[in-house]
């Protein structure tokens, strides 16, 4: 809001804070005093939020301005999108309080339609809207319970809205015909016209191009103007540097700090995201542990290149190695080696292991060659929901043997016996669903389950996410103890220091392009971040 | 002391009544129980099984049950099908009627070929069986690969059999109603000599080939896991689509057998009311077996009883004389309230409440 006063008198300084308001009066000697009072139109304080085994949001608090846009940034699994469905009323929160500006006392959201009638909308990275209707249908759809509607004076409408954002759509063009970039904008569009106070953007530029990209920012600089706050969610740090005025930084669900944008360096952003956890881990000890002992290559890749979009990249790993993958969400790390593994398409570049070159067409010929993978999503590609752990358990190595040479009952209840003892899995029995075990314990059913195919190279893809400490250190040991027994393995982890324990190479990626190759002395948090921002230090 | 003892009794009774209520088939054969008693209240010679003689003179065991058992011969053998492709591929295949009209059109050719009336057969009766079974199994190959490859809905792609298949059956005969000679109709009814109906026989081999399958392969591991994630299942090395393809492939041979048998009980085949609506009552067999249509896990014994089960409502129906427009209704209510007892939202009520009453009698031991 702003407010307008001729001061013919004295210097005046007001620097006036109620409960939720923070008014700040900038004061022109003599003149004109312009006095800007940016409310806040969003603060949650203290928010608690839990699953099962998980402690997802701690004591976090958050503010937004009118008319700024704020960055919400954090790695995976550090609450941001727990934080994001709290306030839309996908989750309702544990503890803690949320208020909006207009509304004298804190707000219970139980649902996202009553976010929404709040003024706090979203729009998520998969367009929401219906693509075979028009543009109009979709800005003015289910928001009036009238049963005709007429959409000439809609079309008109949606004309005016639409071209006071700077959309090029026309209102009867249907949504399916226009560029992913201007549906994004009209689902804006359609958040905006509900009189929204809060917008929240989660990942809009994922799937956009760099033109695409430019005209979003714009739109979104049109809607700072007009005073609405915005929640910006993204992994794009440049994005960020360009757009944001404030961030905030969320780390394993808990508040790291909220920054204005030209006080934290981009390396220290990316410090902060991952953290510097001061894990007490006596047994494993402070320097890279796996210190290769032989020349025998396992991996070779030349120039390989796959249909996820990754850029050909060259990779080696030796007998008894463990590398690491260091690079943020969507750099391109789990990429890399799910070309390896024949899990996304190869379209270029050769692979060699143990020196012969082999084709890797789908997952089960990697496999055939000696090549495990434990997937980044556990829920989405790891686990088996229904199934008993003793059939996950199996599952790989049953695959290997063939369709119709199945393990006796006798034979996997041996196999599992050994494995849960071996890695301390906590079930009830081996006939248990997986499902409802903890996520440390699935974890280790899944490793498991590579580890029984005997498998001469390890791909652990952040085999640590969300999972508790006490796990993290086991499966930590273990890898360094898979190493020295001779297994090549490569441990990618959002977790810097988790890298720097384990691995005795590192390979950083930044934005789908292998950028570096860290060994030795050089393996320090510093270099890595820098390597990671891309910046010279 | 006895008071406690009497009460660790009844805590233990009260959890094997748990143990047993909480098994997945407990509803399933409860309602089957339910319904032969029904029937022998009704009807108290209900159970009762006789040998008796047929037109020719040659023994043949006679009763409600043998009559229920023989005649859930189809029903058993596609659910047995339908369930492997519920599960792997979280869909329903609805052109199984319409494929046993080709199946019975493909048979009647080969055993008639052109005439209408021919004095004997003009094929081996194995090998109509094989050329029926292939055209089941091309007509599941067809619905697998629009499935599997093509991403289509399994009950989008099967509507397209559904709708062509009970016409392409009527082409299959060249148009003709051809009546085969009486030997082929020793398999939908008796051996002569042989007194258990020979559809009893084909399912008892059907069943067992099954459960070989499930113990001697792979293939229950599989179905389940592609149909629960398959996601997973293709990074486990597993080819989702192929597995999908082959359950559908596998309910093809389910449907020729079906259709066999089907075809040799009045030895003719009218293609156009061949097995009415019977895919409602398959894909509701596999339902009430306690199996959940969205795929995933699936209990084969669970689909088993279920088609036993509607097939005793049927003939309970008939028995009862209700008329025959009016069955399909009673079947409908009873089918929507064992359903509805079996949803999530009904176990969910009712164990609520259970220890809701629990607690308010001042026991509060224990919940769940």
């Amino acid at each position: 809001m702003w407010i307008l006063f001729a001061d013919l008198g004295a210097a005046y300084f007001l620097h006036y804070r109620s409960d939720r308001n923070i008014v700040r009066i900038w004061y022109l000697n003599g003149g004109l005093s312009i006095i800007t009072m940016k409310d806040t139109v969003l603060t949650m304080r203290n928010i608690d939020k839990s699953f099962p085994g998980v402690r997802a949001l701690r004591n976090v608090d958050f503010t937004l301005c009118e008319g700024e846009i704020h960055a919400l940034m954090g790695e995976n699994g550090a609450g941001k999108s727990t934080l994001i469905k709290v306030l839309t009323g996908v989750y309702s929160k544990d503890a803690g309080e949320i208020c909006i500006k207009g509304i004298d006392k804190p707000i219970h959201i139980k649902a996202p339609q009553e976010a929404q009638k709040l003024g706090i909308s979203t729009v998520y990275q998969e367009i929401t809207l219906c693509p075979n209707l028009t543009v109009a249908e979709n800005l003015f759809i289910g928001r009036t319970n009238d049963i005709f509607v007429d959409w000439k004076k809609s079309n008109s409408r949606a004309e005016s809205i639409l071209k006071g954002l700077g959309i090029s759509a026309k209102p009867t063009q249907q949504l399916s015909n226009c560029s992913i970039a201007v549906q994004q904008m009209v689902a804006i569009a359609r958040a905006i016209d509900m009189e929204c106070k809060v917008l929240i953007l989660d990942e809009p530029t994922s799937s956009l191009d760099e033109q695409e990209v430019a005209k979003l920012f714009t739109l979104m600089r049109e809607l700072r103007g007009r005073g609405v706050g915005i929640i910006f969610v993204t992994h794009f740090l440049d994005q960020v540097y360009e757009l944001c005025d404030k961030i905030t930084v969320l780390r394993n669900g808990e508040l790291v700090g909220e920054y204005q944008i030209k006080e934290l360096p981009k390396v220290e952003l990316v410090a902060k995201m991952m953290g510097k956890e001061l894990e007490v881990l006596a047994e494993i000890q402070n320097k890279a542990q796996s210190i290769r002992d032989s020349k025998d290559i396992i991996i070779e890749t030349q120039e390989l290149a796959s249909v996820s979009g990754i850029k050909p990249f060259n990779f080696t790993s030796y007998k008894g190695e463990v590398t690491g993958f260091a690079g943020l969400l969507g750099s391109g790390r789990s990429e890399c080696v799910r070309a390896i593994f024949g899990a996304d398409k190869v379209i270029k570049g050769k692979l060699r292991i143990k020196g012969e070159n082999v084709s890797i067409t789908s997952p089960i010929k990697a496999m055939k060659k000696g090549i495990g993978y434990l997937s980044e999503d556990r829920k989405r590609d790891g686990i088996i929901g229904d199934l008993s752990v003793r059939e996950n358990l199996i599952l790989a190595l049953q695959v290997m043997k063939g369709f119709f040479r199945p393990f006796t009952n006798a034979q996997s209840q041996a196999f599992a016996d050994e494995y849960i003892s071996l890695l301390g899995i906590k079930t009830p029995s081996a006939d248990t669903p997986i499902n409802s075990l903890s996520g440390g314990n699935q974890q280790k059913v899944i490793l498991a389950r590579w580890l029984l195919t005997h498998p001469d190279y390890l791909i652990l893809d952040e085999p640590t996410r969300g999972i508790d400490i006490g796990t993290k250190v086991e499966i930590q040991k273990l890898v360094l103890k898979l190493a020295s027994e001779g297994m090549s393995i490569t441990f990618i982890s959002s977790e810097i220091e988790e890298m720097l324990r384990t691995c005795s190479r590192l390979i950083v990626m930044r934005d789908l392009y292998l950028v570096g190759e860290l060994t030795g002395e050089n393996m320090t948090q510093n270099k890595i971040m820098h390597t990671i921002a891309g910046s010279v230090s | 002391m006895s008071r406690n003892s009497n009460r660790l009794d009844t805590d233990r009774s009260k959890s094997v009544l748990k143990a047993i209520t909480r098994h997945g088939l407990f509803i399933p054969i409860a309602f089957l129980i339910f319904l032969l008693l029904l029937n022998v209240f009704i009807n108290p010679g209900f159970l009762i099984i006789s040998l008796g003689r047929d037109s020719n003179g040659n023994p043949v065991l006679v009763g409600n049950i043998i009559n229920i058992l023989s005649n859930a011969t189809e029903l058993v053998i596609l659910a047995i099908g339908m369930t492997l492709v519920t599960s792997s591929s979280r869909g329903q295949d609805i052109s199984v009627g319409a494929t046993v009209a080709i199946v019975g059109g493909v048979i009647m050719r080969v055993l008639c070929g052109n005439e209408t009336q021919p004095a004997e057969l003009h094929a081996p009766i194995i090998v109509a069986l094989l050329l029926g079974c292939l055209a089941g199994m091309a007509c599941g190959a067809f619905n697998g690969i629009l499935v599997s490859k093509f991403n289509i809905q399994p009950m989008v792609a099967t509507l397209i059999l559904f709708t062509a298949g009970r016409s392409i059956g009527s082409m299959a005969m060249g148009g003709l109603k051809p009546k085969a000679a009486a030997s082929f109709g020793y398999y939908g009814n008796f051996i002569p000599g042989f007194p258990i109906p020979t559809p009893i026989l084909i399912t008892i081999a059907v069943i067992l080939v099954t459960i070989i399958a499930l113990k001697k392969t792979n293939l229950g591991l599989y179905t389940r896991a592609v149909g629960i994630n398959d996601k997973a299942s293709s990074l486990n090395g597993l080819n989702p689509a192929r597995i999908k393809f082959l359950t559908f492939v596998i309910l093809g041979l389910c449907v020729g057998i079906a259709g066999f048998v089907q075809s040799s009980r009045v030895q003719t085949v009218n293609p156009y009311t061949i097995v009415p609506s019977i895919e409602m009552d398959v894909i509701l067999a596999v339902a009430l077996g306690g199996n959940s249509l969205g795929g995933g896990k699936f209990k084969m014994s669970g689909s088993i009883i279920g088609a036993y089960t509607i097939q005793t409502l049927t003939s309970m129906l008939t028995t009862l004389n209700v008329n025959t427009n009016a069955v399909p209704v009673f079947k409908a209510v009873i089918i929507i309230i064992l359903v509805a007892i079996q949803s999530p939202v009904f176990k969910n009520f009712f164990g609520s409440r259970f220890s809701f009453s629990r607690l308010s009698a001042g026991s509060g031991k224990e919940r769940g």
